[in-house]
């Protein structure tokens, strides 16, 4: 039997009615993934022994009779910035090339209580730094739809690994649109929750203010289930909510009848591509047909997030990445001094893009430029954060394109990141605000990739965000698809 | 053209909190290396800081005790500066709203009083400490970083330009540090680079309000090296103006085997800290009711203190300075005081007797064999007229050397001094019979003889006989 392509709610089911065993289905991913991995290459590194291990102390688990916790045995993926005790985190980066943490972020010490199984670390941008997986400084990871293309990013690893069949689930990390958009460009569904709503305890810094841990899944169930195990308070992170954490999964709950969404006009924008305009328009619709009311709303402050968050995010990154140094981890470029030695470190083992906005974010830092830009983006940051909560004194949430094309093909935007920066227009100014955001499938375009619809909710309201999530994808038929990878679906 | 000099401290003082500032290492001195170390003070790729609420406590504190205000809305942001000694190549320390803000101390200097004015107190991590295979890093082949002192609890108390000398810098950083042992938030160890001061000086014309340009000393961390630090750059400062040179604005280093400044970085080269709000950390929102608490659970603070002995137990202006100025002291005052004892015998067997025999052992009152309460006992035996003054002074010697109550010592030495007028009779007749030149001399007026008749008289007795009453017998006999 075919396990991998299944969401992970089936797969528990199938668990915990003993049908299969977990070493059965982590056999399995593994061996889609010994199939697929050549052409999509969105794993860093693998971890089969630690799975197979993981995988059969599940199974004795469910022979002796115990209740198993929703995640275990269920392999899945993690992104390589979150630390693994024990197991090399990356972040894509040469200056961490070896870098073996001595300690769990807060989300994996959640997921091993849960007994998950772990197929591997997967590819990202170096440090989260990109919309398209290609800034690794290991190998490019390619889109499950169409290898040509890319799959989004920074998560790309993590929504081609779930998309692909080499995970049934995945973790990624969110900035500025990191899981959003990686999951509309592979057609699964990513969620990033409530800024504080996950501990960050553990993720590997880009942008503190901005960064958020979230799940991507097969579909909306499998979101709210994970979102379960690793939202919450937690000791170590001081900017995580205090908030008593909800059962997600009551919001599974098909129904949208006088639900409010707003429509904001500044997110389908010059140059949006055709088929994606039509496909969330077209998803809108349907939800009106479904009960909900659809509201135009305006976020005026809007065409001014880009810059604002590409000055908030790289001066936070200027001073995150100061630590990479080479004086007591990671990579080290000898030199004639100390001096020399931490100039050469960085500027061999860090990448372009790394290194661009380390740049952007000292100038933005730079006495005498402080207030014209940081301190200037700071407040347009909170323009955008009132355009939000005045939106929301209407509408129980907010509609509109993850992102303004479908995937593109590898190397048509890397040389132009001012292009690059620009496809972030719809996801940034949610990580600005702290918003929940999902983005789910809602067709695909008509070369045949996937198209994803985003909808934000209130800050800490995830479940009324999942409840209309689930609602759409309980009518439609796009969620749950595996890519076909050339027939080796066979 | 005559000079005046304008100086300016930074202090930096460690906080006495079990643990560090932004994780839970310990933060105990003197530990085997990288033995307090954490992944969050190691700056681990992921980790997070939380804030202590000791620390925000104990800076309160201290803002109260130096009449701050405090700031009810406070955060922490990252100063950027590449060391090899600082994991994450920033320090967490605040910059434009500091927990505590315009406070002021009074200093005494030959008994004037001053006024010097403190602009902020904020609260950083400290880093950690390179230790260098040869002696100095320019003749080491290698260098290694002791991480345990790294994320150790600081507070930066910074005054404004408003000493003139050495000495008032002096008793500026010395009431600092009294302030600070007095409400208990710092173990105040100068070896121990528990307080630590960088050091402005500037010179200009008498008269000229315009400040001249100035040179930093960093890290002095003794009373001695900041006179000496001051002294030398007033003296160097003034050589260069006189001969038609000007001040370049500079760091310099103070070496204290040679007593000089050196320079070592131009203000040119300076740093730009690149100063950004922390965003892992939320601010510190304090409220009016927590500052009162603070407040009201503040101790008796020095000044205060000095004003209860001068004023209500009538010591000495110069007494009560010095027996305030370590709050080890006072307190030790107080517990002799405690038992009934009279406070000016207090204040001179302090500065005496007890004084000496610390000194002569290189110990403090804290660990002074004689503990406060058989010092009163002591005090407590003069005062009732069981011993005299002179037989008290054998008392703390032996005192000094045993656990015994000064009550045995005085019943076991047979030192009770002896107030029988039978007894002392005969001494008397006999002194009087073998001194015929001072007995005549008090006859024929000279009422000082009688001094050397009494002092014959102690020296027959051993120094038991109670001399008021010799004196008083004596007087009788011969008139």
């Amino acid at each position: 039997m075919k396990l991998y392509d299944k969401p992970a709610h089936v797969l528990h089911e199938m668990l915990a009615k003993k049908e299969i065993s977990s070493v059965e289905l982590t056999n399995d991913v593994f061996s889609r993934l010994d199939d697929v991995e050549g052409d999509v290459g969105a794993y860093l590194l693998t971890t089969r022994e630690d799975a197979m291990k993981n995988a059969e102390a599940v199974d004795k688990k469910v022979a002796a009779g115990e209740e198993i916790p929703f995640l275990a045995g269920i392999p899945g993926a993690i992104k390589d910035n979150i630390c693994t005790n024990g197991v090399k985190t990356t972040c894509a980066s040469k200056i961490l090339e070896n870098f073996v943490p001595p300690y769990d972020a807060t989300v994996m010490t959640k997921l091993k209580k849960n007994n998950t199984v772990v197929v591997g670390k997967t590819n990202l941008d170096e440090f989260a730094m990109g919309g398209s997986t290609e800034n690794s400084a290991y190998h490019v990871t390619h889109n499950p739809w169409n290898t040509d293309c890319v799959p989004g990013g920074s998560s790309g690893g993590s929504a081609a690994a779930v998309a692909s069949g080499s995970a049934i689930w995945a973790l990624g990390s969110d900035t500025g649109g990191s899981i959003r958009q990686p999951a509309s460009f592979c057609g699964v569904v990513g969620m990033k929750p409530t800024y504080g709503r996950v501990s960050r305890y553990g993720l590997v810094a880009y942008a503190s203010s901005l960064d958020q841990i979230g799940p991507i899944a097969r579909d909306v169930t499998d979101c709210a289930n994970i979102l379960n195990v690793i939202a919450g308070h937690d000791d170590m992170d001081s900017t995580s909510s205090a908030a008593a954490v909800p059962d997600y999964t009551k919001s599974l709950v098909e129904n949208v009848k006088g639900l409010k969404i707003g429509l904001p006009k500044e997110y389908f924008i010059d140059g949006i591509d055709e088929d994606v305009e039509k496909a969330i328009r077209t998803a809108i619709d349907d939800l009106k047909n479904m009960g909900a009311e659809v509201v135009d709303i305006s976020l005026p402050h809007t065409p001014y997030a880009i810059s604002t968050y590409y000055l908030i995010a790289p001066a936070e990154a200027a001073t995150n990445l100061e630590r990479y140094d080479g004086v007591s981890y990671g990579e080290r470029v000898s030199g004639i001094d100390v001096v020399e030695m931490m100039k050469n470190t960085r500027t061999q083992k860090f990448g372009t893009e790394v290194k661009r906005r380390i740049m952007i974010g000292n100038y933005a830092l730079s006495a005498g430029y402080y207030d014209a830009y940081y301190l200037k983006a700071l407040k347009v940051r909170t323009l955008i954060q009132k355009d939000y909560t005045e939106a929301f004194k209407t509408v129980d949430v907010i509609a509109c394109p993850t992102a303004p094309t479908p995937a593109y093909k590898i190397g048509a935007m890397i040389n132009d990141p001012l292009k690059m920066y620009l496809q972030d227009i719809c996801t940034v100014p949610i990580n600005l605000a702290g918003l929940p955001g999902i983005s789910l499938p809602c067709g695909f375009s008509e070369k045949g990739m996937p198209i994803g619809l985003q909808i934000i909710g209130k800050p800490l309201d995830e479940e009324t965000v999942i409840r209309a999530a689930f609602s759409y994808e309980s009518t439609h038929s796009f969620a749950g698809k595996i890519a076909n990878m050339g027939g080796k679906d066979a | 053209m005559k000079y005046e000099a304008v100086i300016g401290l930074e202090i930096h003082s460690e906080l006495k909190t079990k643990t560090k500032i932004f994780c839970g290492c310990a933060t105990g001195f003197g530990a085997e290396q990288n033995t307090h170390v954490c992944p969050v003070c190691l700056g681990l790729p992921g980790v997070l800081p939380v804030v202590n609420r000791r620390v925000v406590e104990f800076a309160i504190k201290a803002g109260l005790a130096t009449n701050c205000t405090i700031n009810k809305y406070s955060k922490f942001d990252r100063k950027n500066y590449y060391y090899p000694d600082l994991p994450k190549n920033f320090q967490t320390s605040q910059y434009d709203l500091p927990i505590a803000e315009h406070g002021y101390v009074d200093i005494d200097v030959d008994g004037e009083k001053k006024r010097i004015r403190l602009t902020r107190i904020h609260m950083e991590e400290d880093a950690g400490k390179l230790v260098h295979s040869g002696a100095t890093i320019k003749d080491s082949a290698s260098s290694n970083v002791d991480y345990n002192r790294t994320g150790v609890p600081l507070l930066e108390i910074v005054s404004e330009p408003d000493m003139r000398t050495a000495e008032e810098a002096r008793a500026y950083m010395e009431k600092i540090k009294s302030i600070l042992e007095y409400i208990d938030v710092s173990n105040c160890r100068m070896e121990q680079g528990n307080l630590r001061a960088d050091v402005n000086v500037s010179l200009r014309p008498v008269g000229q309000k315009e400040l001249g340009t100035r040179t930093e000393m960093k890290n002095i961390n003794s009373f001695k090296s900041l006179v000496e630090a001051i002294d030398y750059e007033i003296e160097r400062q003034t050589e260069v103006l006189e001969d038609g040179g000007h001040i370049i604005q500079e760091t310099r280093t103070f070496d204290a085997a040679k007593g000089i400044t050196l320079s070592m970085r131009s203000k040119e080269e300076a740093q730009d800290y690149r100063y950004m709000p922390e965003p892992d950390l939320p601010p510190i929102i304090t409220t009016d009711e927590e500052i009162e608490a603070y407040r009201k659970g503040l101790p008796e603070l020095p000044d205060a203190r000095r004003e209860r002995l001068e004023t209500k137990l009538g010591l000495s202006s110069y007494d009560a300075g010095i027996i305030t100025s370590s709050r080890a002291m006072a307190d030790y005052f107080d517990d002799v005081l405690a038992t009934g004892a009279d406070a000016k015998l207090i204040a001179n067997w302090m500065m005496g007797d007890l004084a000496k025999n610390l000194n002569a052992e290189g110990k403090t009152i804290e660990y002074s064999p004689i503990e406060a309460k058989r010092l009163g006992d002591m005090i407590n035996l003069i005062t009732k007229g069981t011993i005299s003054s002179k037989i008290a002074k054998d008392v703390f010697a032996e005192m000094w050397k045993s656990k015994d109550a000064p009550e045995k010592i005085v019943k076991d030495k047979g030192l009770v001094q002896i107030t029988d007028t039978n007894e002392l009779d005969s001494v008397l007749d006999e002194v009087i019979t073998a001194n015929p030149k001072p007995v005549a001399d008090f006859k024929s007026g000279n009422k000082k003889a009688i001094g050397a008749l009494v002092g014959q008289v102690m020296k027959k007795t051993h120094g038991k006989a109670n001399p008021k009453l010799v004196n008083e017998m004596l007087q009788k006999k011969l008139s």
